[in-house]
This record gives C-alpha cells, structure tokens and sequence, in this order.
C-alpha cells in the first residue's frame, strides 16, 4: 500500500478502464495533490 | 385543405448494412502511419507492406465475415485467436448485412464521389477500373504530372501494379491554396466517408423496401466537413445520400464522437414517433485517420495489419412494422453532464437505470452490445480487450444488484455479451454492429430485449473532461408477439 498523502500525482485514465477524473477523485481522497489528470481512449 | 395531424407511432429498427472497404495501401495514409512514416521513411514502409494482407484474407478474415451478417458473433467464441490464423474457406464477400469492396472499387467510388473534380487518376491506372468508372467524368495525368501535383499539396493514393510494384494510382488536389480545412489530406479523409457511407446505404436501399421514399437521413460519422469558416459544418448526411442516389431525404449530422450513431438512433426514433418523417435512415462513412492506427502492435506480435478496411454503415428506422424491433423511446438513455465518467457511473446510468424504469433488472435483457472492438486489433497495441473489459463492468452491477453472485459473474459475460468483432473505426464498434444479428434474433430467434450501449470520449477534443454514452433498447414487436410468430 502507497501512502499518498501529499505527493504529487499524474492520474493518466482510460476511458474503458479507469478514467482520469476517478484517478483523481481517489488519489485527492487519499490526501495527495493531483497536479495533472488525462483520459485517453485506447480503443 | 387541411391535413390531419399524423398519429404518435411506435419507431421500429428494420435493417442495418454495413459495407467494408479494403483499401491496404491506404493504411500508410492514416494518421498515425503517416507520422512515424515521416520520421522512419522507406525501412518502415517496407515492413508495413510486408504485413499488408490480401482482399482474399479481409474477405476470410472471421470477424468481417459476422460483420456482414454470414456468421454469428458466438462463432468467435469457437474459433481459438488470433482469428486471422483461421481464415474461413470459401467465405463470400457479400452477405446479409452488408458486403465487403476491394480498393479498386473503393477508388472508383472516390472518382464518383468527387463532385468538385479534385481527384487526378495515373493515366496507366485509370483503365484498370474503367469499369467503375462509367458516365463519370475522371481527370488523369502521367505519373510525372502527379508526381509535380504531390510535390504542389496533392494528396497521392495508391495501388500495387502489375509487376507488384507500389505505385501512385491517383492524387486528391487540395481544395483551396490557403485553406487548412480544405487541404487534400482532409478531402480524402471526408471522401472515404462519403463513399463508406453511401455504399452502405445503397446496399439498404436495394434490399430493403427499394420503393418506400426515404424522408430523412442522419449522419453520424466521425469526420469533419467543411472549409475554414466552418470547419466541421458538416451534413455529409446529404452529400451520401446524393452519391447513394437516393432522391427524396433531407439530412443532417449527429455529432458525438463515437456514441454518434446510437444519439441518432434516438433521434431518428422521435423523429418517427412524433410523425415529422415517415423513414429515416441513420448513416455514417468509415474513418481513414484511424486505419493502421496501432500497427506498432500488430507488427511486434508478428499480425497483419488489421485496420486494413473502411467501414460504412446505414439503418433503417420507420414506423411500426407489426414485425421490427421495437426502439423502446421510454427507455432511451443519454449520459448527463451530472453523471460520473467511471465505467460504474456509465454503465449504471447508461444500462442499469433505463431498466429500472421499467422494472427490469440486467437479468432480463438478452444481450448487451457494447463496444465491440475487435480484441486481435486492440490486445498486440496493449489496449486489452475493450468489450470484455465492459461486459465484466456489467456484470459486476448485476452482482451488486443481487442478480448473481460474484461467481457468476463469467456465467453472466458469456451468457448475456458479446465477442468482439468490429473494426476500431470509432463510431462503428461503438454497439451498432450488433443490430443486423439483434434484428434477427428479435424477429426469427428467440430473443426479446437487446440493449445497445455506446461511449463518447468528448475529452480528446480538449473543450471538456467528461466522457459520453448513450443507450437504447430494443424489443421484440408487441403485435409479432400476439400473432404468436416464433422460430
């Protein structure tokens, strides 16, 4: 288990995984600072 | 005087076609070929047409032969991967959903398509399709004036010639000297379209009601026409409709990157359900930017390169039949700016609470077409596979519903998804590839509730974050059903 508090976070989703904006929310959650967020789409 | 108000009618979905075009040496024109071809030149070229495959294989090729109708998506589950190794004998280019067309038809088609006389056909290579090339009038220079035209903005294609050799078959000029919107790579990205999507929908015109007027036509491809004051305009609806040589419709555009067709599947339902249009068909061109799109996988794992074809499609949507599937309006879905993008909030929104409406659980619907990506396409390229993925999402929700048990879940993928079968032409995969075979099982099959659930990834054009779907369901007829009509 990471702990994520205070670090930096680059959250690259997935739109048929796990999108960017879900990274976020549970990297923030978690107490680190998102300081970017992406979805691609692989398909 | 003065006409009755029309009656609020079921919508109904008749018939779908797809036609596929296998078009090889275009794959260096796709977009992500021709960048790394710009950085690594002759050596990459070499080895992409080394892994170039043959019309014979695109026809043999078991996921194209489902594609057009003469196999159903489960044999796949049969046929150990990857499927290319296991071509089908005999398979014919032609089938109940659609048809497959070579390049040298697809490049007369492109000459017929081109009402603004940009294309310049090799003077050598315009014989070679004279047949396809009858009452249209064609432009043709030597190689070396095609050569000086490439060199001036043209953009070349091209074709294998007699001695096996690449050569230039033709030339798309640029629309406009100074406009972006108008540059020839763009012109023959919107032709392959155009030409995608009105084969499609000849094929329906023939062979389904060929008589009844078509009222109006919704596009709902992936492309972007128009010059540089409004790039994107758009209604290529009608540009298809024209070269399809249909007479009677009007169109417009649905623009929603891949969830495109299933919003005007909606949109063609009201349209019919509140008697503005009598029969309207839903059409949308293939994707020329997408081909070769992740030949870097293919060519590691030593595969052919898989996105080798052009996919255009059409579908019929009238009012009520007494035999069609009905489109359940009342059950339509569209993603909301409120819904979350994880693929629970999507699928939950999208699938699980457009059922609810109606008291339905997941457990009740046959069969799901999600994204049908096929996975030989989309694994080698480390994207996994796309409508596994999606299916286990669903099942997850039935097993959080209480439907099933978490054991069930596999059950539950094989019982109520699909294999993956469909070009990664973006709109195309995107569930509508189901619906001949939906169509069938709703009418001669046993089949009662299909549930066609399609993504949008809004974000890759950087005005948002979010993504999109949008679902609709389809039943068997309520008056079929009293007439007892089963298999």
């Amino acid at each position: 288990m990471i702990d994520l508090k205070d670090k930096l976070v680059l959250a690259l989703g997935e739109r048929d995984g796990v999108p960017g904006p879900a990274l976020e929310a549970c990297a923030v959650s978690a107490g680190a600072k998102v300081i970017y967020s992406a979805t691609q789409c692989f398909a | 005087m003065i006409q009755e108000r029309r009656a609020i009618g079921v919508p109904v979905i008749r018939a779908a076609r797809f036609v596929l075009a296998h078009v090889p040496d275009l794959v260096m024109s796709g977009s992500k070929p021709r960048r790394e071809l710009a950085r690594q030149g002759e050596v990459l070229r070499t080895q992409l047409r080394a892994h170039l495959r043959s019309f014979r294989d695109a026809v043999a090729y078991p996921p194209h032969q489902v594609l057009i109708g003469n196999q159903v998506p489960e044999l796949l589950y049969e046929f150990p991967r990857p499927w290319h190794m296991r071509p089908m004998d005999n398979a014919p280019a032609v089938g109940a959903a659609g048809m497959i067309i070579d390049q040298d038809s697809f490049y007369a088609w492109l000459a017929r398509a081109d009402t603004a006389n940009l294309i310049v056909l090799d003077d050598a290579y315009a014989p070679r399709i004279a047949a396809g090339l009858e009452g249209v009038r064609v432009s043709t220079r030597d190689a070396a004036g095609l050569a000086r035209a490439v060199s001036a903005g043209a953009e070349p294609f091209h074709c294998d010639g007699h001695d096996g050799d690449v050569r230039v078959a033709g030339v798309v000029l640029p629309g406009h000297e100074e406009d972006e919107s108008l540059r020839a790579p763009v012109l023959l990205e919107n032709l392959a379209a155009k030409v995608t999507g009105a084969l499609a929908l000849r094929r329906l015109r023939d062979e389904v009601a060929p008589h009844e007027p078509v009222d109006f036509l919704l596009g709902s491809g992936e492309e972007a026409v128009g010059d540089r004051y409004q790039r994107g305009g758009g209604n290529l609806a009608k540009a298809i409709g024209e070269l399809a040589g249909v007479r009677t419709p009007g169109g417009a555009d649905v623009k929603a990157f891949c969830a495109g067709p299933v919003h005007a599947l909606i949109l063609a339902g009201a349209l019919i359900a509140a008697g503005v249009h009598r029969r309207v068909v839903v059409v949308g061109g293939g994707s020329l930017a997408k081909l070769g799109m992740k030949f870097r996988g293919h060519l590691t794992v030593d595969y052919p390169i898989l996105e080798d074809v052009l996919a255009g499609m059409a579908i019929d949507v009238v009012a009520d039949d007494g035999r069609s599937p009905e489109l359940r309006l009342d059950a339509a879905m569209v993603h909301r700016i409120e819904d979350g993008g994880a693929g629970h909030h999507m699928y939950g929104a999208l699938a699980q609470a457009p059922l609810r409406t109606l008291g339905l659980r997941l457990s009740d619907v046959d069969r799901f077409a999600v994204e049908l990506h096929n996975p030989d396409i989309t694994e080698p390229a480390g994207s996994g596979d796309v409508p596994g993925n999606n299916y286990t999402m669903l099942a997850a929700l039935a097993a959080r519903a209480g439907e099933i048990t978490r054991e069930q879940m596999p059950a539950f993928v094989r019982a109520h998804g699909l294999p993956g079968f469909s070009p990664t032409q973006g709109h195309i995969p995107s569930a509508i590839p189901y619906l001949p075979h939906a169509i069938l099982g709703l009418t001669e099959g046993t089949m009662t509730r299909v549930q066609f659930i399609a993504k949008g990834s809004l974000f890759l054009g950087r005005m948002t974050g979010m993504s999109d779907g949008a679902s609709i369901l389809l039943e068997r007829n309520a008056q079929f059903l009293r007439k007892g009509v089963t298999s």
